[in-house]
């Protein structure tokens, strides 16, 4: 069934690049050729740069989106951002008709002009794409919005021309919420904090008194569910963004832990310990009822729903090790999908419904990989001394986790990175974080 | 011919660098022996006592939860201590190694403390004495990354809650 729609959905991917324009991006295959693109700086007159700065207290901003632009495509993989230098064309007359011989020289394939105005306090941001071959606009756009969204309107921006040239949803305009780390390994201090998916806007959301761990966004991305050791009791919370409002999840007479969010945003599923044995429930966030999904002797945890609410797959130690199994979400059907070597750990569902990302360790490495949700067609995309935890981006093309480094034997050397590495095993990259970071989560698309 | 001469030169290349690097391995293993039995720690490194000879934790192999005899035998001295000092209550905490899914660990934890409960309970210390708490891997007591401080780690410690 999944495979059927895949197919159509390629072919008419296909059709409409074809029908369209010349430029095409295959984003299922790596691209080991990235499409060579120019993003003109957005223009801005001698009214809106003092206003600009009064406002913002940057000069151009009109050009710091269009690196905020340059910086997503270029992190994305797929595009190839050209020298400003080489540009032969000033950026408010390419922006009402570019000179496309000008731009196809210097080996453009697409070009991105704009304009950018700040007036009476907001912010009015247009933008072209444009084909260069072809010679002819592809795409039109304007916002209006406060000075200080300026960041947000480079992310939309690169959403929209991301989707235009690729035919899928792009994933710039959206954040990241991790663990912070600091000090020694053997006294970590641990924080929530959150950023906009290119590492800027920090901001942190508990003060490291207490321990935290695996934060995960709702659906809507603006609540946060995660574990937390307050007063020694290691609990999951629920945590309002905005407010800062936070509340326990349930009431349980011990360690809940392991919580993520329905795909529907109305429960939370999570593992509680009782003697020993860990068994995954749910909570339902309106009326509070709390339902056990296993009961088996054995650990049951990392549970993950499929985009549907139909099905969960899980983490159990139930055949002796560690492997991913999958159920219908009532807890019935009962299968175990990983049969490779090694461990199978914290699998999670993709946002398309056709994959189900995993760790795994064998032979002392960890690998970050993916499987189909029966268990076949297993990848993986990268091998290190030690990485888990993926979290998939809203178009579910690229992968978020954490890698940590050896330490020697004094302990020194240790590390804790958030990395990203795309679904086809290629583009895998260092995400900037102000501090040492973990357990990252992946919001959803926020301008939508 | 030549080919299977340069062939067997190479075999015996790789046969003799393999023994030598088995003395090696053999001889690093002799070092930390006296530490480690399998890959359970039995050193007395990181142990701290809640009384005289009484120590406080025990230590597993990777991914286990079974008791060892040695860490039965601390067990019974924690439970002849409590049964002594009736006043006290413990928290046993229950630790893994880095190795290991964050959350699988904290299972895990949990799993290795309640071990360490239960033993104490069947030596007749009663149930609402003992909490315990999982940490995972979150507080590790050695911080290298190798085989014997992953054992160090891997431990239930009982400590004091009043």
């Amino acid at each position: 069934m999944i495979r059927i729609f895949n197919l159509t959905f390629l072919v008419f991917l296909f059709l409409v690049t074809k029908a369209n324009s010349l430029i095409e991006i295959d984003i299922t295959r790596g691209n080991l050729d990235p499409l060579p693109i120019a993003v003109s700086p957005l223009f801005q007159n001698d009214v809106s740069k003092k206003n600009s700065i009064s406002e913002l207290k940057i000069e151009n901003v009109g050009s710091e989106i269009s690196s905020v632009v340059e910086n997503n495509l270029k992190t994305s993989g797929l595009f190839n951002p050209l020298s400003k230098e080489a540009f032969l064309q000033k950026p408010d007359i390419a922006h009402l008709k570019p000179r496309f011989e000008d731009w196809a020289l210097i080996k453009a394939q697409a070009l991105i002009t704009g304009k950018v105005t700040i007036e009476n306090k907001k912010l009015k941001v247009e933008f072209r794409l444009w084909d260069i071959l072809a010679g002819r606009e592809m795409m039109a756009l304007a916002f209006t919005t406060v000075p200080s969204n300026w960041r947000r309107v480079g992310h939309i921006i690169s959403d929209k021309v991301y989707e235009r040239l690729t035919g899928e949803k792009g994933y710039f305009d959206t954040r990241i919420i991790y663990v912070s780390e600091e000090g020694p390994k053997t006294a970590r201090v641990k924080k929530l904090a959150i950023m906009d998916q290119d590492g800027f806007n920090t901001k942190y959301l508990t003060l490291g008194n207490e321990l935290v761990l695996t934060p995960r966004f709702n659906p809507t991305s603006q609540m946060v569910t995660y574990l937390s050791y307050f007063k020694n009791l290691p609990r999951v919370y629920l945590l309002d963004i905005e407010t800062g409002t936070q509340e326990v999840v349930g009431d349980f007479p011990g360690m809940t832990f392991a919580p993520r969010f329905s795909p529907d945003g109305k429960k939370i599923i999570m593992s509680f310990a009782k003697d020993g044995n860990s068994d995954i429930y749910t909570m339902d966030l309106e009326n509070r009822i709390v339902e056990r999904i296993t009961n088996h002797p054995s650990i049951d945890t990392s549970p993950s729903y499929s985009p549907d609410n139909r099905f969960i797959t899980f983490n159990s130690d139930r055949s002796g090790y560690q492997q991913i199994y999958v159920m219908k979400s009532d807890g019935s059907n009962v299968k175990r999908i990983s049969f490779g070597k090694g461990l199978y750990g914290t699998p999670v569902w993709s946002p398309r419904g056709d994959l189900i990302a995993f760790t795994k360790l064998h032979k002392g490495k960890f690998y970050i990989g993916v499987m189909r949700t029966d268990g076949s067609g297993e990848r993986l995309l990268t091998e290190n001394y030690y990485q888990e935890a993926p979290s998939w981006s809203p178009n579910g093309r690229v992968l978020i986790f954490y890698r940590e480094t050896k330490s020697n034997d004094k302990g020194e050397g240790f590390s804790a990175k958030l990395w990203s590495i795309d679904l086809t095993g290629y583009n895998e990259r260092q995400v900037q974080t102000e501090t040492d970071a973990s357990d990252p989560s992946w919001s959803s698309l926020l301008s939508n | 011919m030549n080919f299977s001469k340069s062939f067997r030169n190479t075999f015996l290349v790789i046969l003799l660098s393999l023994i030598v690097s088995a003395c090696a391995t053999k001889k690093t293993t002799t070092k930390v022996e006296g530490q480690m039995q399998g890959d359970v720690y039995t050193g007395t490194d990181t142990v701290k006592y809640l009384a005289e000879g009484v120590p406080d934790r025990v230590f597993f192999a990777t991914n286990e939860s079974i008791l060892t005899t040695k860490s039965r035998d601390t067990l019974r001295k924690q439970a002849n201590w409590l049964r002594e000092n009736s006043s006290i209550n413990v928290v046993v905490e229950g630790h893994a190694d880095e190795r290991g899914t964050r959350e699988y660990n904290l299972a895990l934890g949990e799993r290795r403390a309640n071990a360490a409960k239960d033993y104490l309970i069947t030596y007749g210390i009663s149930a609402d004495r003992i909490s315990v708490i999982s940490y995972g891997k979150e507080r590790p007591v050695d911080s290298g990354s190798n085989p014997l401080s992953w054992s160090k780690n891997r431990r239930s410690v009982t400590v004091k809650a009043n």
